[in-house]
């Protein structure tokens, strides 16, 4: 058993890492659809722009001045995408939000593709993070190492200010009944325009880490963590945050022991790596077969 | 105000359209170029279609029967996706070129393929090497070598170089380029008496640890990875970061300053890549495009941010030098009379000479030139080119 562990440590400390940046960005997902019943499309690409961001501040600034602006306008961006594509359409139908979520998706997609002029931005390694450790006989970043802390700790927070702040109890509230928390004085724009901030510092903070991991920024690398981060949302039961961390660190820690199988199960065979896409979202389509409203879903109780 | 955003915004939509209408008169030849600018080729895309541009600064006329027609380059960008890339090869065939340069890219090439074929426009492959391009028609030729010949000097150079007997081989799925050149690989490589351990992965990918594990796991001596260079660049950083420890070899793509860009510094990772065109072959050639380069910031951040001449940036200014001979030849700017003269066109061009062979349309090549990247210095060391009879 040890022996086992020793010898595949490195698959499942890339799975954990991995893991803790899709629940952090899981969590923008779950928040959102808590709170307004929406799928916020374009979370994934407010990753990318983070990540985006960084690049062009850390080629002038130093990095005790740029971790905190990136956090900033990310933040910023997350703000001004509710104000100006989602609160307008407050009383339309729910999908027409989600159509307005997609174009911001693309908007963001293609607003990169003219800055960066299409071509892939090496993310600048940040001291302390993009370090290579030996444990235990695996080479492995430094980030890797501290991912999974930081994911717990940011929930722990998290956790605390829904219980114990005024905020936190005005976002209970609104998620369990829009109009009735409306009546009863809550300033509803207020509390959805902090939950979109939470959400997008948080994938400010998922950016940092999985970029210093995997260094290169494209227009197109939010995508690809944000599908799979909304994956993990719906696997732990979207709209509940213990679902959505537990969810990203399944689907992490999954997908590289699939990509691993040929060493892990001592099944030879190139099929492994070819399938481990294909079977994060198989194992979604049978979750939700299965159980409908995910890990740690509400039940959807009918009000008459 | 809600009415006046409207007829704004409608007339903001119009307006590519009333800039779309101008065409020249009688005196100018089209040349289209038919290049990714965005996506996992982008970078390459762009230092070919630099090359191409350097040649018409150098040479933006060309003469025909006692007429002299200006060269107007017609650039689209196929956004290095197989989807995209039949949409591009039509702008260019609606702008009425006579012949289309590319792409980087053997996929999009095969993809753009059959549109140019239906127009009766010829295209002339410049850096694409997979064997189907030019296979079976008469209207796609190509002015560089050939997976089939580059995939078994690169078995050769492992098993013999590097004394590898077993090769972790990774391609990207679906990927014309990659997947056949690791095909060509593992045939010459199993050949000799090595074993070959293959794996794909999938379009979006960029967690390339776990295949970075499984090679050395898998006790390869050699990792063969022929991949874009967007992926390239992670897969360099991450074989550093886990320690990979055995040498990576690449093809023709890997021959790109954002290699170096990535690997400068990473003692522990040791690359080698086989490519057209060793940066220094031909001084003036060089001397004159760093010049060129270096005095437009926009060039200079197609080219990657430095003046490095790529082995595609030599290989577009030959192919633009090529059709422009063949266009001579034909004494026509009509699509059919050049595709006629190409079969016979020949040029010595900063890559070599330039001749195609009569079935497919290929160039006669027998020429890799292998090179070494040096992680101190961020540069190419040249090792000795390989010639096959």
């Amino acid at each position: 058993m040890i022996g086992f562990l020793h010898d595949n440590l490195s698959y499942f400390l890339s799975g954990i890492s991995v893991g803790g940046q899709y629940a952090l960005i899981a969590i923008g997902y779950t928040m959102v659809y808590g709170i307004l019943r929406l799928i916020n499309f374009a979370h994934g690409d407010v990753f990318m722009i983070a990540g985006l961001v960084m690049v062009y501040l850390s080629s002038s600034l130093p990095f005790t001045i740029s971790i905190p602006l990136v956090l900033i306008i990310t933040v910023a961006l997350g703000f001004l995408i509710e104000r100006v594509a989602y609160k307008p359409l407050r009383s339309a139908p729910r999908m027409s939000v989600m159509i307005s979520a997609i174009g911001v998706s693309y908007l963001l997609q293609n607003a990169a593709l003219y800055f960066t002029g299409g071509l892939a931005k090496v993310y600048p390694s940040i001291p302390g993070l993009s370090k290579s450790v030996v444990i235990w006989g695996s080479t492995t970043k430094m980030v890797t190492i501290i991912t999974p802390f930081l994911t717990v700790a940011l929930v722990v927070l998290l956790s605390m200010l829904i219980k114990h702040t005024k905020i936190g109890m005005a976002m209970r509230a609104v998620s369990r009944d829009f109009e009735t928390s409306q009546l009863m004085g809550i300033k509803i724009n207020n509390v959805i325009s902090i939950t979109f901030m939470i959400g997008s510092l948080l994938a400010a903070v998922a950016s940092l880490l999985y970029f210093s991991n995997y260094a290169s920024v494209t227009p197109t690398s939010g995508s690809m963590p944000g599908l799979k981060a909304f994956v993990a949302a719906v696997f732990g039961g979207i709209g509940s945050i213990p679902g959505a961390v537990i969810g990203g660190f399944i689907i992490g820690i999954c997908e590289n022991i699939i990509k691993g199988g040929a060493s892990i199960f001592g099944i030879p065979g190139t099929g492994w790596t070819t399938f481990s896409d294909a079977f994060t979202f198989a194992f979604l389509i049978v979750i939700l077969v299965v159980k409908p409203t995910g890990l740690f879903g509400e039940k959807q109780v009918d009000k008459v | 105000m809600k009415k006046a955003l409207l007829i704004l915004l409608a007339l903001v939509m119009l307006f590519p359209l009333a800039a779309g209408g101008s065409k020249e008169d009688g005196t100018t030849v089209r040349i289209g170029v038919f290049e990714p600018a965005s996506g996992d080729n982008g970078a390459g895309g762009k230092q070919e279609t630099l090359g191409i541009q350097y040649a018409n600064s150098l040479a933006p006329t060309v003469d025909i029967d006692g007429t002299t027609y200006n060269v107007e380059l017609v650039i689209v960008d196929n956004e290095s996706s197989n989807d995209r890339a039949a949409t591009a090869a039509s702008m260019l065939v609606n702008e009425d070129v006579s012949v289309v340069l590319g792409s980087y890219g053997s996929g999009v090439s095969i993809a753009g393929s059959d549109t140019f074929r239906a127009a009766g426009v010829p295209a002339i492959g410049i850096t694409c090497t997979n064997p189907q391009v030019t296979e079976g028609n008469t209207h796609y030729f190509r002015i560089c070598y050939l997976d089939p010949f580059q995939g078994t000097v690169l078995a050769n150079y492992a098993y013999n170089e590097l004394g590898a007997r077993t090769a972790y081989c990774l391609a990207k799925l679906g990927d014309d380029y990659s997947g056949g050149l690791v095909n060509y690989f593992i045939q010459q490589f199993e050949a000799l008496g090595g074993t070959c351990i293959s794996e794909t992965f999938p379009d979006g990918n960029s967690d390339f640890t776990s295949y970075v594990n499984n090679a050395k796991n898998s006790g390869a001596e050699v990792f063969f990875s022929p991949v874009s260079t967007e992926a390239a660049q992670l897969i360099i950083d991450q074989s550093s970061s886990q320690g990979l420890g055995i040498p990576i070899l690449a093809g023709d793509t890997w021959d790109s300053n954002v290699i170096l860009q990535a690997a400068k510094g990473k003692s522990n990772v040791d690359i080698t890549v086989t490519t057209f065109y060793p940066e220094g072959a031909n001084p003036e050639f060089d001397a004159g495009f760093q010049e060129w380069v270096n005095a437009d910031s926009t060039r200079l951040a197609n080219n990657g941010g430095d003046d490095t001449v790529a082995a595609v940036t030599a290989m577009g200014f030959d192919a633009y030098n090529f059709a422009l001979q063949a266009i001579k030849n034909a004494g026509s700017t009509d699509p059919a009379d050049v595709m006629e003269a190409l079969w016979t066109t020949e040029t010595d061009g900063v890559t070599g000479h330039i001749a195609l062979e009569k079935v497919n349309g290929d160039a006669i090549r027998n020429t890799v030139y292998v090179k070494h990247c040096n992680t101190d210095t961020g540069a190419w060391d040249a090792l000795p080119a390989v010639v096959v009879e």
